[in-house]
């Protein structure tokens, strides 16, 4: 096979763009666990209501005693519940969230929380939030015919 | 070989199906900017209809149609001979057109408001789904004459290296049978038993893995034809030769064995897989890039050449000096900004983590408005514009409206896909009807909303003129003398070629170790989780 001179050193400064962009996925995934929503867990969506942690009085805001925050969430067409809830600035909260229906995906702009809520599955996201002030939770993905009324409030406070 | 054995018949009725889908489609783009922007009633069925109509429009028949009818004149040309099996390649048309019907059927009587991504567990009439399957059945009839007709010329000519457009039309046929094959699974064995009513529950994390093993390659199945033009038909064009022949093989080579193990960068955000497969992936994503960057190179390398044979001089003045106003020519630069504009956005949504920045907001849409609606697209315009004169013998009725056309849809592309960038950062969601949020950050998005629909004018604008000029084509009296299509020859003309860059064996069982790597465990861990599976929803 035939390599032009010009085309090895193209391919040495492509090689080492896909290391350099690799190395820094890998070290941040690796090293400081950056790690997207990925907790292979099921759940039977018919029964959410009747759920040890998704019945109606178990949603909301919890402190843990090491001072983290956990958050359960159900999506619903067409609702985020609960629809207002308040987490501290620049503190680890876990969100744990599933829904009794269909696909919904739940986003905060400006932030790391975003993840899909798949019917029969436990989606879980740790984030910490950076800013403070009232931001919307959207469902961005389509759900049905209501899917752009899907929404909530989260407010972020200093502790 | 005679113009009487061109399958031009064949084609055109690919082609066509393709073209005026496409319009109706892109007339349905400025409707839904409309409907998010407000200038037009909102009515949110609407607006969800069409959504899925565009989605499945764009990236269903329009590509199919188009590569399919590309890929018969493209083998006739390149190899010199007749398509093998003409009533097989007839049956596949009536294949896909019957598909295409159904699937209008189940949109417009609204049965099927799901999206062309299916999302189980919402369930769309059965028409829906037997309408996709024979779509991609209809297109494997065509992936096999291809294949066929590459061993018959390699047994005709022993040794001699496969004419490069006729070796990526392979690749891409071969590519295509491994990529359909996933979201097949999902449409045979979990959405027809679902919509029937054979079932009564499905598991959705199946069917978002089977499709996510469809999702990236499709995108490959859409570009290589682009790939292909750049490759063997604007080097030509631009009067210069092809940089390398080899490169374009390793490039295809590459995309096909690179393109498929990848999908979970699709799934990054969803739950149901775990971190280190979505890794493993993500470093596949990556190794993709390679054939892009190489073709980038090989086609500016071709180009320059070409610029420097026009006298062209110093670092730029080739640019300059290239011939750009042969449609081709100018349709390969405008080709490769967008790449660069839509690759950069790409790399953002590869990467693992920052993705969860800009996952299901507008920025997806505006990447690959620009990859896929304006590179991809553009190149078929490109290779339309060269090839309706081949095959009708008559003279394009105006090249100089063919650079407006393709300039226009440049510009009404940028215009259209920044901006939503611009409110993918700001987290806009993607597939919303309008934003009827009642936040602050609401009036944030307000100007580029409009702005939008403004591009979106001149993108129909656009459309109309590219079909205009064809069929104005079909009745031009100025006849075209040259019907001959003429490919790029390399400036190293390929002597000894070794096997593994003329067939494909040796990267199918590479890519079938890769897939095993990649997938099985994934798909097999849902037979091991218990629980998951949901019953049907309507919308
Ligand atoms: C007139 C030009 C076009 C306009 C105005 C336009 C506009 C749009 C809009 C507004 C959406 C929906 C965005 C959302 O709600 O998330 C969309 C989706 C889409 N467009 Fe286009 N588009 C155009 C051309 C194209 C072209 C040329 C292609 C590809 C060849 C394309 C492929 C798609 C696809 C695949 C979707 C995704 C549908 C989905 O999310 O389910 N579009 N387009
Ligand atoms: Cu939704
Ligand atoms: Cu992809």
């Amino acid at each position: 096979m035939h390599i032009d001179v010009l085309e090895k050193r193209w391919m040495w400064l492509v090689g080492l763009m896909v290391v350099i962009m690799l190395g820094t996925i890998f070290y941040t995934a690796l090293a400081n666990a950056v790690h997207p929503p990925s907790n292979v867990e099921t759940i039977d969506s018919t029964r959410l209501h009747l759920s040890e942690e998704f019945a109606e009085d178990k949603l909301g805001v919890e402190t843990m005693a090491d001072g983290s925050v956990r958050v359960t969430m159900v999506a619903a067409r067409y609702g985020i519940f609960p629809q207002h809830i308040e987490v501290p600035l620049k503190t680890p909260v876990t969100f744990r969230i599933a829904t009794p229906d269909v696909l919904h995906g739940l986003h905060i702009p400006f932030s790391n929380m975003d993840t899909m809520v798949i019917p029969g599955f436990v989606s879980e996201v740790t984030t910490q939030f950076q800013f403070e002030g009232e931001q919307p939770m959207f469902c961005n993905e389509y759900c049905g015919l209501g899917h752009h009324y899907m929404w909530s409030r989260v407010k972020v406070v200093a502790k | 070989m005679s113009e009487q054995h061109r399958p031009v018949g064949l084609a055109m009725a690919h082609l066509w199906v393709a073209f005026l889908t496409f319009l109706l489609a892109a007339v349905l783009g400025l409707y839904q900017v409309a409907v998010r922007a407000g200038v037009v009633p909102q009515w949110d069925e609407g607006y969800y209809i069409s959504v899925s109509a565009h989605g499945n429009i764009m990236g269903f028949v329009l590509t199919t149609f188009f590569i399919v009818g590309f890929g018969y004149y493209t083998a006739n040309t390149s190899l010199k001979r007749k398509v093998w099996a003409p009533g097989l390649a007839w049956t596949g048309w009536l294949m896909m057109m019957a598909g295409v019907l159904l699937v209008v059927f189940a949109l417009i009587t609204r049965q099927a408001t799901v999206l062309y991504t299916f999302y189980p567990p919402l369930t769309a009439h059965w028409t829906y789904y037997v309408g996709a399957a024979l779509l991609v059945v209809g297109s494997f009839l065509w992936c096999v004459i291809m294949i066929v007709m590459f061993g018959q010329w390699k047994k005709d000519n022993p040794g001699k290296p496969v004419p490069l457009a006729m070796y990526g039309t392979t690749a891409n046929a071969i590519l295509w049978l491994w990529t359909a094959t996933g979201v097949a699974l999902e449409v045979v064995f979990q959405l027809i038993p679902l919509a029937f009513g054979w079932v009564d529950t499905i598991d959705v994390g199946l069917a978002r893995t089977l499709f996510s093993w469809t999702l990236h390659p499709i995108v490959y199945f859409w570009l290589i034809p682009a790939y292909i033009a750049m490759y063997v038909f604007v080097p030509q064009a631009a009067g210069g030769r092809l940089f390398s022949d080899e490169m374009g093989r390793v490039a295809f080579i590459m995309l096909l064995v690179f393109g498929l193990p990848i999908g979970f960068h699709h799934l990054y955000v969803d739950p149901f897989q775990s971190d280190g497969y979505k890794l493993f992936h993500a470093a596949g994503t990556f190794m993709v890039a390679v054939p892009t960057l190489f073709t980038g190179f090989t086609v500016m390398a071709g180009l320059e050449i070409a610029g420097r044979l026009h006298g062209g001089k110093g670092l730029f003045g080739w640019i300059k000096a290239l011939p750009w106003e042969k449609p081709m020519v100018l349709a390969g630069g405008l080709a490769l900004l967008m790449l660069t504009a839509g690759g950069f956005g790409g790399v953002v949504n590869a990467s693992y983590a920052m993705n969860t920045m800009v996952h299901n907001t507008m920025w997806v849409p505006a990447h690959f408005h620009l990859i896929f609606g304006g590179t991809v697209v553009i190149m078929y315009f490109a290779i339309s514009y060269y090839l309706w004169p081949k095959m009708t013998g008559r003279a394009l009725f105006s090249a100089g409206m063919a650079r407006k056309q393709l300039w226009l849809w440049t510009i009404g592309m940028l215009i259209v896909t920044i901006p939503w960038h611009w409110l993918g950062l700001l987290g806009v969601p993607r597939r919303t009807a309008w934003v009827p949020y009642d936040h602050p950050l609401v009036e944030q998005w307000t100007s580029s909303q409009y702005i939008m629909v403004f591009g979106a004018i001149l993108l129909v604008l656009s459309a109309l003129l590219f079909i205009i000029n064809l069929l104005m084509t079909h009745m031009n009296s100025a006849r075209e003398d040259n019907r001959e299509v003429e490919y790029a020859e390399p400036i190293h003309p390929v002597l000894n070629i070794s096997k593994s860059l003329n067939g494909f064996a040796i990267w199918n069982w590479i890519l079938l170790v890769y897939m095993v790597a990649a997938f099985a465990y994934p798909i097999l861990q849902f037979w091991m989780l218990s629980g998951q599976d949901v019953m049907a929803w309507g919308w």
